[in-house]
């Protein structure tokens, strides 16, 4: 029988890399990702955990270990935040490039200066073209269930690829939640036993490789391609594996989106990460005021769920982004994407940006967005450029 | 532990029709490594002359395997191979870090310096060309003072940084200098490495035709004026024990060193030395063999 516990996000994402018989930890402390290499550190000290862990001095270390270590055909794990991320940014091209199936966990916030320790979103989204499967999870509960899926979808001979857990800090990082931690027996028969992996490629003096060398524009292209292919692959996978995972557990994972509401709605806003729980409350109470709003979690900024949004946004009357980042000069990140995304299906697309450097993003502030998605639609206006919300009067 | 030719095997590791410039000393150096530790070993390599040296995809030129690994993470890498094998039960497997001195001294000195801390069980080789020559001869950290380069054209005005002495301070259980010039010490440095557990460090002094501006048939000729001028010593230092390799012992003599007017005149970057910078070289020479003395001494009372 699983257990519930109260967890925060971090020991959700230590519990997930423990039931994933994680062989090698390497990972460096940063706020607020700590308590994940501190609680495996211990559950490794313990021996509820039979892994080695390689405490480096930088993330930029942390990930070439973790690439060494998934070299060999080890199961490796890391997690970092923010600047660490960044720190560690050219070995995450690495281990995407180089298709090392290992997992990390991302405890999303912003980028100084000037200094935060709060949720945002650009850490990770500064990542996304580096071949990695990139999940957002809502909450605990999804955190430690993606971390575990993460596996079997990075090592699925059709994929191998790394795989990374967004989780927004302090919001689900820090903040305890009951989360349903499953049997061992039943996550040992969930993914394949670590270290069997031969795929695709495994340093043995016995059959000797070279791996990452020179490559000539004769045959770049295609070892670039075979990312491309394992990406589209990785589709089908993540959405096998988050099936068999509910014939397991019950939570069932089946689509790269998470759709709230949707079937009658006629505005439906586009959300990642935290704050859709709040998006949630807000479709459930305008719905009670005679609305017909509804709303879709992106589970997946990578791959990107382009099917699944242009089935579920089409024939709507206004689509809603909603961006924890912001790209200068631009807007939204995720509103980026999900216009090229929907182009052609003539639904009209509006940007809002709110919660950056970990601003609450209250269910008021969702009910204002959908408000202003109807009002929109209702007069037939043209989308506007992002619109900040929460920003303090003045500064507009 | 002494090494002869015969011991050695005749089986390749380093293959035939590589990349590798004429006179390469990389390429002598790769090749010993392989015969020093008859295959059972992986290779770990940042961006450096021997990732042109392996040749290009689909071929190599490497007959063990070899991970490609960004230029300031050669030695974290290396550690998580380690760790990995030893997960798997495969832990006899020597991994080997091959890195030229930029990636050693400069970029990837942090890590290096991480590796050594933890004392993780990787083999670190640094073969010092004594600049970044892959990229077309640019200074590093380990450019002799006075030598020419593209971005020190006067002459650098700083002496080389002591590598060797800095990670013997990190009190790894071994370091060692060699030369690609005296191929079985360095094989038997290698082998002596591979004996130990923990993190152990050799760096080889590497004459580079292409880039100290001498004739491809003179790579060892030089390689032996550095360690008969005394400009490069040859030693060990094994779990803190300060030990002068035996070719080196005679020239605690200052007399029995050759004139380092020989190792300079020879090689294109020294050639517009002046005569201050020609005695400075004399005095850091100097310094350098007071310092062995006394590391001599120092060992003899532990």
């Amino acid at each position: 029988m699983a257990k519930i516990e109260i967890l925060t996000g971090n020991y959700a994402v230590a519990y997930g890399a423990k039931l994933s018989r994680v062989q090698v930890v390497s990972a460096y402390p940063i706020t607020p990702q700590t308590t994940i290499v501190e609680k495996l550190a211990d559950l490794v000290s313990k021996g509820e955990l039979n892994a080695k862990y390689v405490c480096v001095e930088s993330e930029h270390s942390a990930m070439a270990a973790c690439i060494g270590a998934s070299a060999t055909g080890a199961r490796a794990f890391t997690a970092t935040s923010s600047h660490g991320l960044l720190y560690m940014s050219e070995l995450v091209w690495w281990a995407g490039l180089g298709k090392f199936p290992l997992v990390m966990a991302v405890v999303c916030r912003a980028l100084a200066p000037p200094w935060s320790i709060w949720t945002e979103h650009n850490d990770v989204l500064a990542h996304r073209d580096c071949g990695w499967i990139i999940f957002f999870a809502e909450d605990n509960q999804e955190v430690l269930d993606l971390v575990i899926q993460s596996y079997r979808i990075g090592e699925d001979e059709r994929v191998l690829q790394p795989v990374m857990v967004a989780l927004d800090a302090f919001i689900l990082s820090h903040t305890s939640a009951p989360v349903s931690i499953p049997e061992q027996v039943d996550i040992d028969g969930y993914l394949p036993p670590p270290g069997c992996r031969k795929l695709p490629y495994i340093l043995d003096p016995d059959n000797p490789y070279t791996y990452g060398n020179m490559t000539s524009p004769e045959y770049f292209m295609e070892l670039r391609y075979e990312i491309e292919r394992s990406m589209n692959s990785a589709r089908k996978v993540i959405v096998e594996s988050g099936k068999r995972y509910g014939e397991i557990t019950g939570r069932y994972y089946d689509s790269l989106i998470e759709p709230y509401k949707c079937g009658d709605a006629n505005v439906l806003l586009i959300s990642v990460g935290s704050s859709v729980g709040d998006g949630k409350e807000a479709v459930d109470r305008l719905r009670d005021d005679g609305y017909n709003v509804g709303l879709v979690k992106l589970r997946t900024i990578r791959p990107f769920p382009f099917e699944e949004l242009k089935s579920i946004c089409g024939g709507r009357r206004y689509i809603g982004v909603l961006d924890r980042n912001y790209s200068f000069g631009f807007g939204g990140v995720v509103y980026s994407e999900v216009s090229s995304a929907l182009q052609g299906l003539g639904v009209p697309i509006q940007g809002f940006i709110a919660g950056l450097g970990g601003r609450d993003i209250t269910i008021e502030d969702y009910a204002s967005i959908f408000k202003i998605l109807i009002d929109m639609a209702d007069r037939g206006l043209e989308p506007k450029i992002p619109l900040w919300i929460g920003l303090k009067e003045g500064l507009k | 532990m002494s090494v002869s030719m015969r011991d050695l095997t005749l089986k390749e590791y380093l293959l035939p029709g590589n990349a590798s410039c004429p006179g390469c000393p990389a390429s002598i150096g790769l090749r010993m490594l392989g015969k020093a530790l008859e295959g059972r070993y992986v290779l770990i390599i940042p961006a450096c002359c021997s990732t042109i040296i392996e040749s290009q995809y689909p071929k190599t030129s490497y007959n063990v395997p070899v991970l490609n690994i960004a230029f300031a993470a050669s030695a974290p890498a290396a550690a998580g191979v380690k760790a990995g094998f030893e997960v798997l039960g495969r832990g006899d497997i020597q991994v080997v870090v091959w890195a030229g001195d930029g990636g050693t001294a400069d970029i990837g000195m942090t890590s290096l310096s991480g590796v050594a801390e933890r004392n993780d069980d990787i083999m670190y080789i640094c073969y010092d060309n004594e600049a970044y020559m892959n990229t077309g001869i640019q200074r590093s950290s380990a450019t002799p003072y006075s030598a020419w380069t593209t971005t020190t054209v006067g002459g650098k005005g700083e002496h080389k940084k002591n590598l060797p002495m800095i990670m013997a301070a990190h009190n790894i259980p071994y370091v060692a200098t060699a030369s690609i010039a005296y191929p079985l010490d360095f094989v038997a440095k290698v082998r002596r490495a591979a004996s130990i557990k923990g993190m152990k460090y050799i760096h080889l002094h590497s004459p580079c035709p292409t880039g100290w501006r001498f004739p491809s048939d003179k790579t060892i000729e030089i390689g032996r004026l550095a360690i008969q001028t005394g400009l490069w010593p040859l030693y060990e230092v094994d779990h803190g024990k300060f030990k002068l390799s035996s070719i080196c012992i005679p020239l605690m003599d200052k007399s029995r060193r050759k004139p380092i007017e020989d190792y300079l005149k020879i090689q294109g970057r020294f050639s517009r030395i002046s005569s201050e910078q020609l005695e400075e070289l004399k005095r850091y020479v100097d310094v350098l063999w007071s310092e062995i003395a006394l590391m001599i001494e120092k060992s003899k009372q532990v």
